[in-house]
């Protein structure tokens, strides 16, 4: 029973890491006021850039970077459409996901021609599973034995950064300059403007943080979870990760919670197909797969509790004349 | 302590399109004083600050600070001459705390932590020398308006301002708090720091102020030494001579009042009471103006009575019907069914769609109207027809109802508007600002509509800032100041004695104040 | 705001114009990247979607999904929502047809089962979009987020559906059993066999999608609800002047615009499928996006539009089997890229044309 549970814990980290960097991206965007419903597409396009970079460069790291790369340079399309152009958010987002999945797809096929995925990685092209010291001796250990090693060691070094990156996000949003400033230019931009900083290009830099970590949630899919990206991998996880910021009302740790339980979810459903609870019988595995959107709906139905957006989310900021 | 006036202004000019929003405008303001900028909506005062604090550019003239010609190119270049500005609409973020609101731009490093311990101490400095008492780690959405200031106020201390402008400061704070506000220029003003006093508000002037100057549309009328003026002199400068509108009118012949408004009190989406325990009526047959600078919770009153706001609380008489105010759900449509009329303040916001037709904007609020339909259509012929007949009647030019209003003239859409509301033959008929934006010709033509109306029995409602448009129209005058009603006066009282009125002053004579204190 | 007011022609011709023209202009280049030639490629598409008859037939089959979507796109468009949804929309649309076709098929004629079609996917597309319309008139829960979601709840449900309740017995299959006669609607090569639109599952649904555009026009243009509609969208603070109900007109846009999504399951369903089946909307909703921004949200425009992406679709195909390296994938990419430029960008090319139409003169007093 116990070993069931740790499985299912481990499988929970391993799906909630993609998320948690997607959710964590979505963050510094829209707390900056800059909506993203892109989350999706600049993923798909990471994992394309990651995979077929690592396989060509046999090097994970520079696949990472290429991925980033991808990401970012969607990032900015996004924000010169939301920024500069003051365009409509949700139509740039759903743009950008029409983008990253049509050439994903396309460039895979005609570069590699095997049906719009990536070559299987070589060695080193994808990051490998790091086991902690003495993990097998403490395998047997009742209890912290099965957590140590299972839970904790044997993830690979994307998983552990996504989990550092909690704490760190906190760290920039509430303990520096550059957070105080971004929470700002999201809940009152004429604040910041009449304080002498620039909106634009602290809404740009929002934007670049986040493309940077929407691209290391891509390539995870691609050359950590997987070995190689296959066509529209990310498979909604970026609306996932959109639906779990909402319900962590914008704030890190919260976001971590729900990744998590999101991701959990996602374990569970796979575990429980075919299983049959007693008195209920079998809970069909859309359910579960519904479960965040579900959750999401009542959330911002205002059921449980007020999710407030950033004030300014959304709005283009134009001068006014005060 | 040299003679260099801290701010000197040569010349300034700043035009909006055809609006000359500053014209030609000299100010001198010497260091270590209060000098007051008073005026009319409109007058050009904002602006003026605007440029002054780097928001916006002049188009020319010079800006000499300490006695340096100068360009403020942007907010931080004001900040770095010294210049802080408390704006009327606080530039705070109100789920941060005081300390992170007061370092926000001003951080001194890429870590927060240097950043805010030195606030913590400047801010504890700041409270003894200037009585600015505030809690550093409460939350601006918790705080009352009043201490929401005081954090304005040490932002700009704590950039070391040596000038600071404060833009109609006490627009939301009670009397008590307004007179700990001026306590705390006196304290600056000791302290050597040179302020700025922008308001409408006589009294205050008079209070706070060593030097006052006085700027009437777009033009530096006055200045005086506060000492040596008097809020009659002031007033009279700032309402100013100008040409006075004259409309032929027989004298009223009211008949039973057709509206009755009791304790009117509305409450805005900050909390804050914008209208306060209004009671009057309007009688068939007559036009009762009120009088008051913008902001004094005319807009409001307007707005209740036309159903588009809620109220707190308030009884309302119309149509022979009484309603409770304060948990009706009547809305636009169903006031018009009462035979309501309502020509908007705004109708670029409200009033108009401008990405409409003429001829659609005709039948705005009315497209339910039987005469209007077909069934589940719009009988657009009978639109058409209706259209065309307003245009004649009311000269609105182009004669074109297929024409977008945005392409009308001012004076041609309020006309739209006015044919649309008039034309309804409603029983009470509201307007707000009816000859903003428009020119003389149309100006006179509508008001011989209003006055028309009157006439014919109805009972009209006219909220006006354009006091000669008030004395012109009027049969009864209201004053509105701060929420109440302050006085009335017949429609031919003197400019000076509402001037007085509109900005504050207590009335001596008849009517008492309405409402109790705050 | 005489400064930046440009002709008629101008804001309605040029400009959407320019962002088509941007758009397919960098598709080009995408061409160019896999090493093709973009004018062959044009070359192709054109023949292979409108040079032949059956071609022809199934540009028009996908231009009937599109229409549908796009209908449900511009009436949310004119209320100034925006409605994401129709993806999830459509695919609930299914179970309306899906019901009427499987109780009726095997009873009456097709013509008689077509009404009730017609009523149950407008219904369940409606009912699909109930949910989050009252969540966003009454709560102000975000219309966007609250449709993409139920998007993703409405593939789980009708997977499971498909998968239990409405299975064909005896089948591994995730779909219902195949309608008889009475729920097929007959191909347009049966009825108008000199167009010779040959194997093209193109059929008669196509006649209620035109109808149906002919009813939304109708209802924008002429109806008061119409007036109430495009009056909230223009202006919400001169519609509650004009005593117009916010919420009841949100809600109401938005059960209209979920019947017509809902409806795009005729074509498919009713017309060329003949059974439910999963995914079969697979993006068209989202198409529905892109058509209602390159037709400008009227009726005339979206028709165009969608004969242009039904070109795209059924032209992309015929590419892909001459130049197997532009995939399908390809209408994808051209789909972003209109609706980043017909969307997201519609004002970038704004302040240059602006500048190439006003004098210098008025330039100078641009308003702040």
């Amino acid at each position: 029973m116990f070993e069931i549970v740790i499985l299912t814990l481990d499988s929970t980290v391993r799906l909630s890491t993609p998320l948690l960097l997607a959710c964590l991206a979505g963050l510094y965007s829209e707390r900056s006021g800059v909506v993203d419903i892109g989350l999706e597409g600049k993923m798909l396009g990471a994992a394309f850039g990651a995979g077929a970079v690592a396989y060509m460069t046999g090097n994970a790291w520079i696949g990472l970077l290429a991925g980033m790369a991808v990401s970012i340079g969607l990032a900015l399309i996004h924000g010169f459409a939301s920024i500069t152009n003051r365009g409509n958010q949700i139509v740039s987002g759903v743009a950008i996901n029409f983008l990253a999945a049509g050439l994903t797809a396309l460039l895979g096929q005609t570069w590699f021609r095997q049906g719009g995925r990536t070559p299987s990685l070589p060695e080193g092209g994808r990051f490998r599973d790091i086991v902690w010291p003495y993990a097998e001796e403490l395998r047997d250990v009742p209890i912290i034995g099965g957590i140590y090693s299972e839970l904790l060691s044997g993830h690979n070094i994307l998983v552990y950064a996504a989990f550092v990156a909690v704490p760190l996000t906190w760290w920039v949003l509430f303990r520096t300059r550059f957070g105080l400033r971004l929470r700002a230019v999201g809940e009152n931009p004429a604040a910041v403007d009449t304080a002498g900083i620039s909106v634009t290009w602290l809404r740009y830099r929002a934007v670049i943080a986040c493309g940077a970590l929407c691209g290391v949630a891509g390539a995870y899919l691609s050359i950590a979870q997987s070995s190689g990206f296959i066509k529209d991998m990310t498979a909604g996880k970026g609306f996932i990760a959109l639906a779990a910021l909402i319900f962590a009302k914008w704030k890190p740790a919260n976001a971590m919670l729900a990744c998590l339980l999101f991701g959990f979810l996602d374990a569970v459903a796979i575990r429980m197909q075919g299983q049959k609870l007693p008195g209920i019988g079998e809970i069909p595995v859309q359910f579960f797969q519904a479960l965040p959107y579900i959750l999401t709906v009542i959330l911002l139905a205002g059921f449980i509790g007020k999710a407030i957006p950033p004030k300014a989310a959304g709005i283009p900021y134009l001068k006014e004349r005060s | 302590m040299s003679d260099t006036p801290a701010i000197e202004l040569r010349k300034i000019n700043k035009r909006f399109g055809p609006v000359h929003a500053n014209k030609d405008i000299d100010l001198v303001v010497k260091k270590g004083s209060i000098h007051g900028i008073i005026g009319e909506n409109g007058a050009g005062k904002s602006t003026l600050m605007s440029i002054l604090y780097g928001f916006y550019q002049a188009d020319d003239g010079d800006i000499l600070v300490d006695g340096r010609k100068v360009t403020i190119s942007d907010s931080k270049a004001a900040i770095g001459m010294g210049i802080g500005m408390v704006h009327q609409h606080f530039m705070l973020v109100d789920n941060f705390s005081v300390l992170e609101n007061v370092v926000l731009g001003a951080e001194d490093s890429a870590l927060l932590s240097g950043g805010i311990n030195r606030a913590r101490t400047e801010l504890k400095r700041l409270e003894e020398e200037y009585e600015l008492r505030v809690d550093p780690d409460a939350l601006i959405q918790d705080l009352p308006v009043g201490l929401q200031q005081r954090v304005e106020i040490l932002k700009a201390l704590y950039r070391s301002a040596e000038v600071l402008i404060l833009d109609e400061p006490t627009g939301v704070l009670t009397p008590a708090e307004a007179d700990h506000l001026f306590k705390i220029l006196e304290v600056l003003k000791n302290e050597g720091k040179t302020v700025l006093l922008i308001t409408h508000k006589l009294r205050e002037i008079m209070a706070a102020t060593d030097t006052v100057s006085v700027m009437r549309r777009g033009e530096m009328v006055a200045t005086r030494e506060t000492a040596n003026t008097s809020m009659e002199e002031l007033a009279e400068l700032m309402v100013g001579r100008s040409v006075l509108l004259r409309v032929d009118k027989k004298p009223a012949q009211p008949k039973a009042p057709v509206m009755e408004v009791e304790n009117l009190t509305v409450t805005d989406s900050r909390g804050v009471q914008v209208v306060k325990d209004v009671s009057f009526n309007v009688r068939a047959g007559e036009i009762v103006g009120i009088a008051g600078v913008s902001g004094n919770g005319q807009s409001e009153l307007l707005e209740t009575l036309a159903g588009i706001r809620r109220a707190t609380r308030g009884t309302l008489k119309i149509n022979g019907e009484t309603i409770d105010l304060g948990t009706s759900t009547l809305d636009a449509a169903d006031m018009r069914a009462k035979n309501m009329g309502h020509v908007p303040e705004d109708r670029h916001r409200m009033g108009l769609i401008n990405s409409f037709s003429e001829y659609e904007n005709s039948i705005l609020g009315y497209h339910r109207d039987p005469a209007y339909s077909r069934g589940l259509l719009m009988d657009l012929a009978a639109i058409k027809k209706n259209a065309v007949a307003e245009i004649e009647k009311y000269d609105i030019r182009p004669p074109n109802p297929m024409l977008k209003t945005a392409n009308f003239s001012g004076g041609n859409q309020q006309k739209i508007v006015l044919a649309r509301e008039i034309e309804r033959d409603p029983e009470v008929l509201l307007v707000g600002q009816p000859t903003r934006g428009v020119d003389i010709g149309a100006i006179e033509f509508i008001h011989r509509r209003i006055v028309e109306m009157r006439d014919a029995g109805k009972g009209i409602l006219l909220v006006s800032v354009e006091l000669d448009e008030i004395r012109a129209l009027s049969d009864r005058v209201l004053v509105m100041f701060d929420g109440k009603i302050v006085g009335e006066r017949g429609g031919d009282a003197e400019e000076g004695e509402l001037g007085l009125l509109m900005a504050g002053v207590e009335d001596n004579n008849k009517m008492a104040v309405e409402g109790g204190a705050r | 705001m005489s400064a930046g007011q440009l002709p008629r022609w101008v804001d309605y011709g040029l400009i959407p114009f320019l962002n088509l023209a941007a758009a397919f202009l960098v598709s080009g280049l995408v061409v160019v990247l896999i090493g093709e030639n973009p004018l062959d490629a044009v070359q192709l598409l054109v023949w292979g979607s409108i040079g032949y008859g059956e071609g022809i037939g199934f540009t028009l089959f996908y231009a009937t999904n599109f229409i549908f979507t796009g209908l449900a796109v511009a009436v949310a468009f004119h209320a100034g929502l925006f409605n994401i949804g129709g993806e999830g929309q459509a695919y609930i649309g299914g179970l309306g047809v899906a019901i009427a076709c499987l109780a009726l098929d095997h009873i009456v004629p097709w013509y008689i089962t077509l009404p009730f079609a017609i009523i149950g996917s407008a219904l369940m597309g409606a009912a699909w979009a109930f949910i989050p319309a009252w969540l966003q008139a009454t709560r102000g829960s975000h219309v966007v987020i609250t449709t993409i979601m139920f998007n993703f709840i409405a593939s789980s449900l009708m997977v499971y559906l498909l998968n239990n309740a409405l299975k064909k017995p005896g089948s591994m299959q995730p779909e219902t059993r195949t309608f008889e006669d009475g729920g097929r609607l007959p191909f347009l090569n049966d009825v108008f066999p000199s167009f010779g639109f040959g194997y093209a599952p193109v059929n008669l649904s196509l006649f209620v999608a035109l109808a149906a555009c002919v009813l939304v026009w109708f209802l924008i243009w002429r109806t008061k609800l119409g007036f109430e509609i495009r009056s909230f969208g223009a202006n919400a603070t001169a519609a509650v002047y004009a005593g117009i109900s916010p919420v009841r007109t949100i809600v109401i846009t938005m059960l209209i615009s979920g019947g017509l999504a809902g409806m795009m399951a005729i074509n498919e369903i009713m017309g060329s499928q003949h059974r439910l089946l999963i995914d079969f909307v697979t993006g068209y909703g989202f198409v529905g996006i892109a058509v209602a921004l390159m037709g400008r949200a009227h009726p005339v425009g979206i028709v165009l539009a969608s004969i242009l992406f039904g070109m795209l679709y059924q032209g992309g195909a015929e590419l892909s089997f001459e130049m197997p390296n532009i995939t399908r994938d390809m209408i994808i990419v051209i789909q972003g890229l209109v609706i980043l430029f017909a969307g997201a960008l519609e004002h970038m090319f704004r302040p240059a044309i602006i500048k190439l139409f006003t004098p210098s003169r008025a330039l100078a007093e641009k308003e702040a």
